[in-house]
């Protein structure tokens, strides 16, 4: 299935600097990076639990939040991109 | 269920790939190109000067997927694969079996059976679509003959009598593919099959889509905790993945031939995409080798009803069921191994 994780985490303080680099981080071992604080990801449902408590044990739930959009595996009629910045489909040709 | 993971190939002359986290990163001249989570994949594939760090190597290994190292034409070289995973249990069986003659003979031909009925079928539904008759002619009068050699297979009584039946058939097979091409071209001049080094364009072709349908078999049978090196048809030698070869055969006209034909019939590629080296070898060109694998992954994702188990799945998932398939057989599951048989 296809995840959409997007995080706000606020970096008032040097503890909200680190959670945001650990969301990245995790998230990065996940998907991949769409824009600056959205991963898009492809997850089995076991991946995806595993991803999610790694995610919500990381953020501070006073100042930080999460929020997950669930794409299903028909992600493909429900995105579209415009401008800079395109991304590689996980699912076609991954040639370098 | 397993799913059909994506593999990665990498042809970039230069790059290198590292571990980052959990996910897989390809740098080119030390500037990231593509990152993508190992959990995505089932294998990744590189040609040539392409670098791996350890910890990749390691993190890959214990993640399964598979890494093979292929030389920049195409031809296989290594694989990392973590430790022996999957069954013991299944394993003795599987290396009983190759001890006991008539279990091989068995599973050989069951072997050979498939890849002939998928020759033939391959020869046919070319056949329904040629117009010129010369060609339909030769295609049907070459499927008749597979269907003759189809009945020696059912006879023979010994691993080597089939071996040689099966050589022969590929021969005939192989006469027959000229006809397959629409477009005679004066370079895809193909006369029989050569390797190590292809001497011409088609067998170029023929011996890299090979490859890469080696690479996925191998996974597929590592994947299913069977020993990849131990089969029955081709006999044990050093080094030699006899099991994965065995299993690819039911495979190579279906997934392979009609791949490179239609690439050809097509004009995907066309023959000033290949040169030849001094050796007499001929080479694709970066180009056409991009075109390849761009084709041989779209052809992976395609649908198909699997004619045993009656399953939707994709192409590239087959490999993988026929495995374990076999593996259901080794255990005793099922009286014998049902090659895969295109209808």
């Amino acid at each position: 299935m296809y995840v959409l994780v997007t995080y706000d985490v606020s970096t008032s303080t040097p503890e909200g600097k680190k959670r945001l680099s650990h969301v990245a981080k995790a998230c990065l071992d996940y998907g991949q990076r769409v824009q600056n604080s959205v991963f898009e990801m492809k997850v089995d449902p076991a991946q995806w639990t595993t991803c999610k408590n790694r995610l919500i044990s990381i953020v501070d739930e006073a100042t930080d939040s999460l929020r997950f959009y669930y794409l299903g595996t028909n992600w493909q009629r429900r995105v579209e991109h415009f401008g800079a910045k395109g991304s590689y489909d996980i699912e076609g040709p991954l040639i370098v | 269920m397993k799913t059909h993971l994506n593999t990665l190939y990498v042809t970039k002359q230069g790059a290198y790939l590292a571990k980052d986290g959990a996910a897989v990163v390809v740098r080119v001249d030390k500037k990231p190109q593509l990152r993508l989570p190992l959990h995505n994949l089932d294998g990744i594939v590189v040609f040539g000067h392409v670098g791996c760090s350890p910890a990749l190597m390691a993190a890959a290994a214990s993640a399964g997927v598979s890494i093979s190292l292929l030389t920049e034409y195409g031809r296989f070289l290594a694989a990392i694969v973590g430790f022996t995973s999957g069954n013991v249990l299944l394993r003795r069986e599987q290396y009983r079996r190759a001890d006991d003659s008539e279990k091989t003979l068995a599973l050989a031909r069951s072997f050979v059976q498939g890849k002939l009925m998928n020759a033939r079928t391959v020869l046919l539904r070319a056949a329904r679509d040629a117009n010129e008759g010369e060609r339909k002619e030769t295609l049907t009068a070459t499927a008749k003959r597979l269907s003759g050699r189809l009945v020696e297979v059912n006879q023979a009584t010994t691993t080597d009598i089939l071996r040689g039946l099966e050589g022969e058939a590929a021969t005939q097979y192989f006469a027959a593919f000229p006809s397959l091409l629409t477009r005679p071209a004066k370079a895809f001049n193909f006369t029989k099959r050569s390797r190590r080094p292809p001497l011409d364009p088609i067998n170029a072709l023929l011996s890299f889509v090979y490859s890469l349908l080696l690479h996925d078999v191998r996974s597929a049978c590592e994947a299913t905790g069977l020993d990849s090196v131990v089969g029955y048809l081709h006999r044990d030698r050093p080094g030699r993945p006899s099991l994965a070869l065995d299993l690819m055969e039911e495979f190579r006209p279906y997934l392979a031939d009609r791949l490179v034909f239609s690439l050809v019939n097509r004009q995907q590629v066309t023959a000033s995409g290949f040169e030849t080296q001094e050796t007499g070898g001929v080479v694709m060109d970066d180009q056409t080798r991009k075109r390849v694998l761009v084709a041989w992954q779209e052809r992976k994702q395609e649908e198909i009803k699997h004619p045993y188990t009656g399953d939707r799945m994709t192409v590239g998932l087959l490999p993988h069921i026929q495995a374990r398939l076999l593996a259901r057989h080794l255990r005793g599951d099922l009286d014998a191994y049902p090659p895969f048989i295109w209808k």
